[in-house]
Parts: structure tokens; sequence; C-alpha cells
């Protein structure tokens, strides 16, 4: 932050965005007795660690850090958030999309159906395992249909469902993370951010990134518009084209649903260039399961889903 | 860095639109995202697909701006929704409120955060008794700037004179409702004339295109209330007696919401009214001089004073009258949003700025009339009501009247058996 403001001076956009957050965050650390903040390594996780460090230094963070691990994820992204966590020194805790198989609460209808939508019987499984009365997330309203009317503060039942119809009004800057036992909140700190907004705060706290988020040669096969991964999980099939291209990532999460874009931006200048320029959005560039439907994103945060 | 990425950093406005049904709202949203090419092409695609479906012959770019799956069954906005665009110059969030009677509460939702109201006006309609109820409530809700938008300039062959009658027309109410702020533009939202671009057959307005008065409405806190208000939010007390440096230290977190401090001034901590001077102002490390609107840092003191999460850090100068006030009673207006009514027998929990209280209801003065802004008697307050009311508080609140700072004057109203948000109200 700039200490050559002045009297009257407006904070930058970026300014006020950080300073929005640091105050739901510490709102979050006020109100609940357990809160949780959910890491993935992804960016928009990386930035909401640097605003719990603006919110908390010198002290330690008022949450652990929890990452709900559907075992699809890429080596370079657990790796970072494994380094990230150790560095701050907080408390990680991961559980796994595995575990819940091995339990039989979650049940594939086929090996190889995507993990991604089980999160939420893991993410429910975690809450309940360790009490937490609030999870802060890193959701952008600007992601999704369904998120642009999503609260701040959500509430969540004791099955962790959303219910769009009957969100709680939410004014000023007045949170209510009221609970009762078993019922919990999903808090979005930077729910006002956009993707460029990321970015250029990536860029501004020079924040340290995933490899797999810039440029870099890897096997792709084009399946309708979009750039699918050859990997261990999404082997080519017979009849498949494998072509070597330089992509890189705008979100990374389970490798069966996030598809890389062509890039030749392998730094955050270049990224913010080229998401500022770019024509497609975030999710439909990047995503294999939303393209069903436009409603699919609302179908499963109603199921407890992020 | 490119055309889009701001080079000049003006900040960030949020404002709200609101008007009745098919005065055309979503086709104003949706042509500013539009025309400032924030849509992106993918959501073109899928709209454009949604418009042909529909049988429609161009595309509908209030498509745009609809929400969640429920709604686009029945057809209709029922909630505040959020959307986002750049100019590369600042950033705005619009907070779109639905212009149905009924939703008295989403709109005074959706106004609680924005700085500037966009009145929609069907320049064939003019003046209606909705434009009436928004304006009241914009003004309620404190919103500082109201830019009246008369819009479908096209439908009455861009005639200046009915656009110079509604403008009189309107004037004329506003003056009733000691609305001072207002600006006024001819548009049309579907041709897109003066939105982003003036438009040929509007030549004969001067003025400034709808953009351009977003880019040059001061943002918050430029205008706001001087006096210095700090909510304390969380104390930071790492207590790490292996280090020197924070062993002792005590850091009040929390948001500046008006005025400045500096390092060095005396403050006061309410409601215990200990003095003190502030010593330090962190942000992740940093030491800053001083501590300005809107900024989330940390604050030091001189003397170890005991101060929790609800205080309120103010300055010691102030003396009493420019000093919040601390008090157990309050007067004020109140919108009700749930669908179980205001039962003056029960007990409600109230949150002002980082404070919480229980409350009773002291006495419902009047409920107001939203149409024809008469004073009628009440015993009960129902969904969307909107009343005088007066609370007694179990612990005392700091306060400012509402209309001389949103932040420290306006309280929820939350029902302890439910958890739920059931009113919001603005201190006199
Ligand atoms: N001729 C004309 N039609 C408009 C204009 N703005 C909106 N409309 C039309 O009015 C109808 C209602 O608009 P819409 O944006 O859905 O209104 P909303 O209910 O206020 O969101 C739609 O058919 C629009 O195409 C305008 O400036 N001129």
């Amino acid at each position: 932050m700039s200490t050559a403001l002045s009297s009257h001076t407006t904070l930058s956009h970026l300014d006020w965005l950080e300073s929005e957050s640091i105050y739901i965050m510490r709102e979050v650390a006020g109100q609940c007795s357990n809160p949780a903040l959910l890491f993935s390594g992804g960016k928009d996780s990386i930035v909401m660690l640097r605003l719990a460090e603006k919110a908390f230094r010198p002290g330690r963070f008022p949450f652990p850090l929890v990452h709900v691990d559907t075992g699809h994820n890429y080596q370079e992204v657990i790796e970072f958030r494994d380094r990230r966590a150790a560095e701050l020194g907080e408390r990680l805790i991961v559980r796994s999309v595995e575990d819940s198989m091995k339990r039989g609460t979650v049940v594939l209808k086929t090996a190889d159906e995507s993990r991604n939508k089980h999160q939420s019987v893991t993410l429910l499984e975690t809450i309940e395992e360790f009490g937490f009365d609030a999870c802060i997330g890193g959701a952008r309203l600007d992601e999704e249909k369904a998120r642009a009317k999503e609260r701040i503060f959500s509430f969540r039942d004791e099955f962790g469902q959303w219910d769009p119809k009957n969100q709680r009004p939410e004014l000023w800057d007045l949170y209510n993370a009221r609970v009762h036992k078993g019922e919990n909140i999903r808090a979005f700190p930077i729910s006002n951010w956009t993707e460029l907004d990321v970015w250029q705060y990536i860029e501004r706290e020079k924040l340290e990134l995933p490899s797999i988020y810039f440029a870099h040669k890897r096997p792709v096969i084009r399946k309708g518009g979009l750039l699918q991964p050859v990997t261990d999980v999404t082997p080519a099939q017979p009849g498949d084209v494998v072509e070597e291209m330089r992509v890189r990532f705008r979100t990374v999460g389970d490798i069966t649903c996030t598809a890389p874009v062509e890039s030749d931006a392998d730094t955050v200048a270049a990224i913010i260039a080229e998401t500022a320029t770019t024509t497609i959005t975030e999710r439909g560039a990047t995503r294999l399961d939303d393209q069903t439907s436009d409603a699919s994103m609302e179908q499963r945060k109603k199921e407890g889903y992020f | 860095m490119t055309a889009q990425a701001p080079l000049i950093d003006n900040g960030l406005l949020r404002f709200l639109t609101c008007g009745s049904v098919d005065d055309g709202k979503s086709t104003l949203i949706g042509r500013l995202l539009y025309d400032t090419k924030t849509i992106l092409a993918d959501t073109l695609v899928a709209i454009e697909r949604t418009s042909q479906r529909r049988g429609l012959a161009a595309v509908d770019l209030s498509l745009l701006t609809d929400g969640l799956q429920a709604e686009r069954e029945q057809g209709i906005t029922i909630d505040v929704a959020y959307r986002y665009f750049t100019t590369g110059r600042r950033k705005y969030i619009i907070a779109d409120a639905p212009g149905h009677e009924q939703y008295t509460r989403n709109m005074v939702t959706a106004a609680s955060t924005a700085n500037l109201a966009i009145i929609l006006i069907d320049a064939r309609k003019g003046v209606l008794t909705q434009t009436r109820r928004h304006s009241y409530l914009a003004h309620l809700v404190g919103i500082p700037h109201i830019l009246v938008a008369v819009n479908k300039m096209d439908l009455v062959d861009y005639d200046q004179a009915i656009y110079e009658r509604i403008r009189q027309d309107y004037l004329d109410f506003a003056a009733q409702l000691g609305i001072e702020d207002v600006k006024f533009i001819p548009l049309s939202a579907l041709n897109g004339d003066n939105i982003v671009e003036r438009g040929e057959p509007l030549n004969w307005y001067q003025g400034p295109t709808l953009l351009d008065i977003l880019e040059n409405t001061p943002a918050a806190h430029s205008e706001r209330d001087e006096r210095f208000r700090f909510p304390v939010q969380y104390v930071c007390r790492p207590q790490k007696s292996d280090d020197p440096a924070l062993h002792d230290y005590r850091g009040f977190m929390g948001r500046v919401e008006s005025g400045e401090i500096a390092v060095g001034d005396e403050i006061m901590v309410l409601p215990s009214q200990r003095r003190s001077r502030i010593k330090d102002i962190q942000l992740y490390g940093q030491s800053l001089p001083r501590a300005l609107p809107e900024q989330s840092l940390t604050l030091l003191l001189e003397d170890e004073i005991d101060i929790s999460r609800g205080d309120m850090i103010v300055r010691a100068e102030d003396g009493s009258e420019k000093s919040a006030r601390v008090t157990r009673q309050i007067d004020a207006m109140l919108c009700w949003l749930s669908e179980t009514p205001l039962d003056p027998q029960r007990k409600y929990v109230i949150r002002q700025t980082t404070r919480e209280t229980k409350a009773a209801v002291g006495g419902i003065g009047y409920r107001l009339d939203i149409n024809s802004l008469q004073q009628m008697p009440a015993e009960r307050l129902a969904m969307n009501d909107i009343a005088r009311i007066s609370f007694r508080l179990a612990q005392p609140l700091c306060v400012d009247a509402y209309a001389e700072n949103r932040a420290t004057g306006a309280f929820i109203v939350i029902d302890d058996s439910t958890n739920n948000t059931v009113g919001a109200g603005m201190i006199l």
C-alpha cells in the first residue's frame, strides 16, 4: 500500500478490495468460534493467504488451513500447498476424497467419473470432524452466474445446503455469522474481485504461484473447443490426437475437470495482458464439467459444494 | 501494460440501478457491460442461444443480468445481484435491485452499499409512483448521488420537450424529499445512445454521457464524515515470550470507517472514555504515518488500556458534540426484511459496527406508506414496511446519526431464535 496517500485520496481499486477482504476475514475471526480457511494451492487461495497475513500478522492465523484433496491434483500444486503452509508456520489439515471412498460415503458411478463434485461430501465430513462453524473460501462472484447472488456470509444448514431462495439479507458491512450447532457459514472475502483483480494483486504483492500457471509445454487433446491434458488419470483414448502445445492453467483443480488454455504468457505481467483482452470467461475456458448447463453450478452448491 | 489495465486508478464505485419492470434496467446494464467489453464471448454465445430459443429477433442484452435457475423459469429477477466491470480507470460494482412493488427490502439492501443510484424513467410514462418510491428509498438509505436516466427516448422521437417536462416533474418532488444532488440524462439503452457513446439524435443534450458521470462521481470516503471512527474488530496479542518485540504487543485491528488519525494523536476509547495516544499504525509489518478512510489496519497505543472487539476508537479532541453518542436508547428508521412480522413484545439482537446487544422495542412511532409517503399508525411491522421506531438496549452502543455517518449509524436486527437478519435500521 502506498504511503504517499494524502487526505481525500481515493484508495486504488486494489487497495479498496484488499481492505474489504481483510475486514471480512477479521469479522469471521471476531464472530465465529472455530473457523477454517480452505486452501487448495490455487491462485485465489494464494491471494487469500496474503490477505490473511495482512489481516492477522504479527499474530497467528485464528484458523487452520484445510484442503480437500481429490487425489487427482497436479503434483506441483500439492507440493506448493505444503511448502506455503510450512513457510507461514500455519496448521494445514488435508482430508481426501479417497478416504471418503474407502469409508463408502463417496461412491463413484464409474471408476473414471470426476471426483470433483464429491469434494462436497468430504468437506462436510471434515466440517463435522473438527466442528468448524465457518469455512472461508476464495470464490468470486464473477466466476459464475449462481455465485453472483450468493452472500458474502452464506448460510448452510446442517446438510451443508445453500438455499438461494432463503438467504439472509446482507446490508452495509454488517455481516451475520450466527449459527446453531451443526450449521455453518461459508464466508467469501474476495467475492468482489474479478479474475483480473486477482492477477493484478498477485503482481503487486509479488506472490509466488505453482509453475503450471505459467506457459509450459504439455501433451493435450482438443475436445470440443477445450484442451484436455494427457495425464495418468486422463490418458489418451484410442483415436485421440495428442498434440504437444504451449499452455497454461487459469485455474488449478481436479485434473479431470480443469483444462489449460493455449498461451505463451510466462510471467504475471503477460498473463494480466492476456486476461485484460481475453474473450472467454474463466469457467467457460477451463471447466470441463460446467459445460453441460448454465445451472450446473447452482445445482452443486445446493448440495453443499463450495 | 495493456489498454485495459488501469493506468490511472480512480478507485472503485458501487452503484445501484432502479426502475419499474420494463423500464429497461437490464438492457441498460447489459449495454454498459457490452460497450465496455466486459461481456465475454462465451457468455454472449449463451445469451444468443437463449434469445433464439425464445424467438427473439435481436440478442436480448437483458438476459445478461438474469440470475438463478428458479428465477429464470419464472422469467423474473427477485433478489439483489451484483455485476462487475472495469473501464481501466475505475472498477465498478453494480447492484441490480428488482423493481417490483413488494421488494422494498431488496432495494434497501442493494442501496446500503451504493454511492450512486441510477433511477430509470420510461420517457413515455414519466415520473410514476414507483419513481417516487425508489427515490425516497435511495434518499433514506443515504445514497449521496442520484442520477435520473430518462430511457427509451427513441420511442418519443428523441423529443427534448418531453425530457425537460420529466426533469421538471422530478425536481418538484425531489425538493419535497430534500434530495439535493440530482443529475439528469436522456438515454436509449436499446440503441446505446448516451451510455458510452453520444447519440446523434440526442445532440441537443450537452451534458456528459452516462459513463462520464460514473467515471467522475466521487468515491465514497472523499466526501464523507471527517470525524475519526475506528470500530475495533479484533485484538492481536501474539504473546510470543521468546520475541521481545512481540512480548507485549497489543494491536487493535479494524477499518477506518471515517476520518483520519496520525501517529501521536490523542484518542479516546468508547464506551469506556479512556484516553491514550497513537503509538504506531501498522499494515503488514509496515508502519504508516497516518490512517486514511477505508483502510484496514492495526493501531497500537501508548498506554495499556483494556480494549476489546466492539469498542470504538475516536479522536479525543473531538469533544462531546463531535464524538459518537454512547447510548442505551436509539430512535431509527427501520425497514423490516422478514416474512415473520416484527413483534413489539419480543426481544431482538441488534448488531451495529462490530458490537452486538439485546434490544427491546420502545415503541413504533409510525409506519410510512411508501407510495403516498404518509405516516400511518402501526402495531406490528410486516415485510417491506418502513417505520420510525425506538429501541431500548441492554448494552450501550456508540452511534452517530445515519445521515452523518453511514457506517456508525446503520444497524441490523437479528432474530435470535432463527439467527436470521430481519431488519435494517438507520439511526436518527
Ligand atoms: N425502444 C426501446 N426499448 C427499450 C429500451 N430499453 C429497453 N427497452 C426494451 O424494453 C423492454 C424491457 O427492458 P428490460 O431491460 O428487460 O427492462 P427491466 O425490466 O427494467 O430490466 C425490453 O423489450 C427492451 O428491449 C430503449 O431505450 N428503447
